[in-house]
Formats: C-alpha cells, sequence, structure tokens
C-alpha cells in the first residue's frame, strides 16, 4: 500500500520522537539525522527497524547508509511502499 | 575498616511507594504491597501464581519516553532509584574518576530478552531491536545509572541471586577503603513479574499460591507461610567516606560499619540446614564493625516466608548470637514488600538504616500464629530502638548458596 509522503513523514517524526525524545515538528525533510539531529547509529538502526514495522518496507542494509535526511528516509520509504 | 563510610542518600521505588518516605511509611503503618496480577498473560498462560507486588508508581509515570523505550524494566526502576538517592544526597560534587556505582540485579533485563524472543519467533530478525543487548545485560542498570551521574570510576554489578544487592553494598565498602573512590551509588533492582520467572519459580515450589488472599500470602516465620511472593523495584543508597561527606556538610543517615559475602557449597537452591555459611558472613560483617554480638538491637531478616529458609536462617541466626538473640528485635520487611530477589537487599538496607535513623523497627505483617520452630523477638508494629550508639544488621541470602551481610551503626 502507497504512503502519502506526508503520513510518512508525520509517522517516522513518532518513531524519531519516542526513541530520542526530540520534538516531532524538528523532524523536518531537510533535517540530517547525525548533522541536524544528533542520532547516534545504535538509535538510527532502531530507527529504521521502527519504521519497517509500521510501514511494511524493507530497507536494506546497505541503504540505511544513504539515508542522510528526514527526506532522505521518507522517500525512500514513500517509493518502496 | 580503616575509613569510616557513611550513608548519606536514600531512594526507593517499590511495591508500597514509588519513593523512600512513601515506602517508609506504608510499611511503618503495616500495609502491603501485595496484589493480584490483572494482566491478560496470567490466564492466557494458566500461570499457577496470580499475585506479586507490583510497583505502587508505574516507571513510564517518572521516565521521559526515550528512556521507557531504551531502558529495560530493572532498569528503568534502577534509575528512578538512584536519581533519587544522588538529589537526597544533595546531588554531590565528586570528581567523576572517584564516583563508582556498584548496582545489582538477580535476573537482569527478562522481559526484554524475551520481547525479543517473541519478536524473532512472529516477525524475523529483521525485527529484533539493535538496543536489545545493552537494554537486557545485567550491568544495565548500574550503565545506566553511572551515565546518568557520570561515574567514572568503574561500574559493576554483583550477581548473586536474592543476595546480589547486599553484595553490592559489600562491594561498595571494598571500593572506598581502596581511598581509590570518594562516593558509591550501590543497591539493586528487579522487574521479573513477568510470565516465564513467574511460571519457574512455581514450578520449584518456591512461591506462595494464596491465589485468594495476596495480602496475607507473604507470611515470614508464620505456621502457615507456603513461598515466597514475588516483588518488583529498586533501591539506591549513596555511601561515601565520612571524611568527604563531612567536608561537603552532607547530612548523614548511619555509619556503614560492615559488609561479608560468604558461600555454602552445598547446594544450588537449598540453603545449607546448619546455616554456617550465613553465620560467617554474619560474625565477619561484625568483627569488620569492630562490634560484639551485644551492640546488635536489631535485624533486618532475609525472611522470604518459605517453609525451609526462614528455618534455615534462624538456625544460622541463633549460631551467631545464642541466647543473646532473645534481645534482638527481628523485622521481615518482605511480609510487606514481597521479595525484590536482587533489589530486596537494597530496600532492606534502606529500611535498617532508617530503623537506626528514626530509632524505629517496622512492623512485620501476617504473623497470626508464630511458628514454635522459630523463637525469635518478632517486630509486629513499629518499635522504639534504645538511644545511644546502637547497631543493626542486615541479611540476604540466595539461590547458589550465596550469603551477604552488611551492618550499619547509629549516626544520630
Amino acid at each position: 500500500m502507497a504512503h502519502s509522503q506526508a503520513d510518512v513523514l508525520a509517522g517516522l517524526a513518532e518513531i524519531v520522537n519516542e526513541e530520542t525524545g526530540i520534538d516531532t515538528s524538528s523532524v523536518q525533510m531537510d533535517k540530517s539525522f547525525v548533522d541536524d539531529l544528533d542520532i547516534d547509529s545504535i538509535s538510527m538502526l532502531t530507527i529504521v527497524v521502527n519504521a519497517e514495522g509500521k510501514f511494511g518496507v524493507t530497507i536494506p542494509e546497505d541503504e540505511v547508509a544513504n539515508l542522510k535526511t528526514v527526506g532522505d528516509a521518507v522517500n525512500f520509504i514513500v517509493s518502496a511502499s | 575498616m580503616t575509613r569510616k563510610i557513611v550513608v548519606t542518600g536514600l531512594g526507593a521505588t517499590t511495591p508500597l511507594g514509588g519513593d523512600v518516605q512513601s515506602t517508609w511509611q506504608a510499611l511503618l503503618a503495616g500495609k502491603s504491597g501485595i496484589s493480584t496480577l490483572e494482566q491478560d498473560w496470567v490466564a492466557k498462560y494458566e500461570i499457577p501464581v496470580t499475585f506479586a507486588g507490583q510497583a505502587a508508581v508505574k516507571a513510564k509515570e517518572v521516565l521521559s519516553v526515550p528512556e521507557t523505550k531504551r531502558l529495560d524494566p530493572s532498569s528503568q526502576f534502577a534509575l528512578i532509584a538512584a536519581r533519587e538517592a544522588w538529589a537526597d544526597a544533595g546531588k554531590p560534587e565528586v570528581a567523576p574518576e572517584r564516583l563508582a556505582v556498584e548496582f545489582a540485579t538477580g535476573i537482569g533485563g527478562v522481559w526484554t530478552l524475551l520481547d525479543a524472543f517473541d519478536t524473532l519467533k512472529e516477525h524475523g530478525p529483521r525485527r529484533v531491536l539493535p538496543m536489545t543487548v545493552p537494554m537486557l545485560m545485567p550491568n544495565g542498570p548500574a550503565a545506566a545509572i553511572g551515565m546518568d551521574i557520570a561515574a567514572r570510576g568503574g561500574v559493576r554489578t554483583a550477581v548473586s541471586a536474592c543476595a546480589s544487592s547486599t553484595e553490592a553494598i559489600a562491594n561498595a565498602i571494598i571500593r572506598l577503603e581502596s581511598g581509590e573512590i570518594d562516593i558509591v551509588v550501590a543497591g539493586g533492582c528487579e522487574a521479573a513479574i513477568h510470565p516465564l520467572p513467574i511460571a519457574a519459580f512455581a514450578s520449584m515450589h518456591a512461591l506462595s499460591r494464596n491465589n485468594e488472599n495476596p495480602t496475607q500470602a507473604s507470611r515470614p516465620y508464620d505456621t502457615a507461610r507456603d513461598g515466597f511472593v514475588m516483588g518488583e523495584g529498586a533501591g539506591a543508597l549513596v555511601i561515601e567516606t565520612e571524611e568527604h561527606a563531612k567536608a561537603r556538610g552532607a547530612k548523614i543517615y548511619a555509619y556503614l560499619v560492615g559488609g561479608s559475602v560468604t558461600s555454602d557449597a552445598h547446594h544450588i537452591t537449598a540453603p545449607d540446614p546448619e546455616g554456617t555459611g550465613a553465620a560467617r558472613a554474619m560474625l565477619a560483617a561484625l568483627k569488620q564493625a569492630n562490634a560484639s554480638i551485644e551492640d546488635v538491637v536489631h535485624i533486618n531478616a532475609h525472611a522470604t516466608s518459605t517453609p525451609v529458609g526462614d528455618i534455615a536462617e534462624y538456625t544460622a541466626l541463633r549460631r551467631v548470637f545464642g541466647e543473646q538473640l532473645d534481645k534482638i528485635c527481628i523485622s521481615a520487611t518482605k511480609s510487606s514488600t514481597g521479595h525484590l530477589l536482587g533489589g530486596a537487599g537494597a530496600i532492606e538496607a534502606i529500611f535498617t538504616v532508617l530503623a537506626l535513623h528514626e530509632r524505629v523497627a517496622p512492623p512485620t505483617i501476617n504473623l497470626d500464629n508464630q511458628d514454635p520452630a522459630i523463637d525469635l523477638d518478632v517486630v509486629t508494629s513499629p518499635r522504639t530502638l534504645p538511644a545511644g550508639d546502637i547497631l543493626a544488621i542486615s541479611n540476604s541470602f540466595g539461590f547458589g548458596g550465596h550469603n551477604a551481610v552488611i551492618a550499619f551503626r547509629s549516626a544520630n
């Protein structure tokens, strides 16, 4: 089932918030997970696992390294779903 | 002991209350923290024991969402207790390299481990969370506390079943005696009210089956005792050298004057019926304290409410104290709290410290018919302790033949 970009962004923001405490409003398309949101690697992996469960997609390990920004992740999930 | 060691902070979350004061007041009031389990899994798995001592305040009501997501329930309780103790001690300024943690658990992250296995079976390995290992490891609670207070002097975890947190407090003495450390945050936690540990403890006939009367199920020394009642929570004590505490003007609850650990090498679960290992631990703790048996006015007994365990401890007590035992008032506080396993020794250390500090021994509830084979002066309503310089000990014993005893002396 395809998800809209807005739905995925909102869902991802919730996952990021639960894992890190970062306010959902700070989770925006242009934000870098590492440089802007200060998310460490194990939190990033947790977010990936939870996103796979929530959106019913598979994010291959070698793809995770390419998901630099929130927008990268949202677009990948939208195209994969 | 070459250095004087003091207790300057207390923290707890228990079946009786979400902090030390509410727990202590409920204990003095003779309340029970035991209740029927309403969780779906009790009926689903036909768990034969349907009650336990659940934490009075849920951890998620205290901690942030990320903390509850990244920490096993055992670590959540640990962090709550440690933060209270640290604040109670006045958030001491101390060099991180001279601050250590000795924080125990009996079982560790059992919820995390078994939830992750369920996830693996139902959804496959991709859905197993990356934080699973740091959440389930038994040193997780100690590590979480160490990061929270920036302790860089060593963070360790004693694991000796139900003796774990008393052993952790005994270990704190060794760290402080070394001269390398000024403050230790010590204690223990448990969060094992999960269907598997309950089924397993029930399978070995260690648990009370008094499903009809949960609040009366934990009844140490009573003729109708039929096993222990599982509890959950954590206790933490800030323990420091007297020199350091006085230099910063800290309030002092009591002196920690002795701590000893022995082992039975007798049987993996059954206590040595002669009580020699337990007796050696008590005598060694008193020797460290430079105390005689006449100095002891109060004992917080291990007293789990199992038929054989209570007798074995009594035998050991009689072996150590002889006729002097008749002059010592005994509290079996697991009657109110249930048995917090790896957290039990920590909350009982807090009760022992407060008994000395407030000069009152807490009551033992549910003692309707005292076992005639256990000739102890059991406190059944709050009892005033004598003025002057007094000493109390707290006993903890664990599967594996572990015996741990700590001794406290009054400071006020």
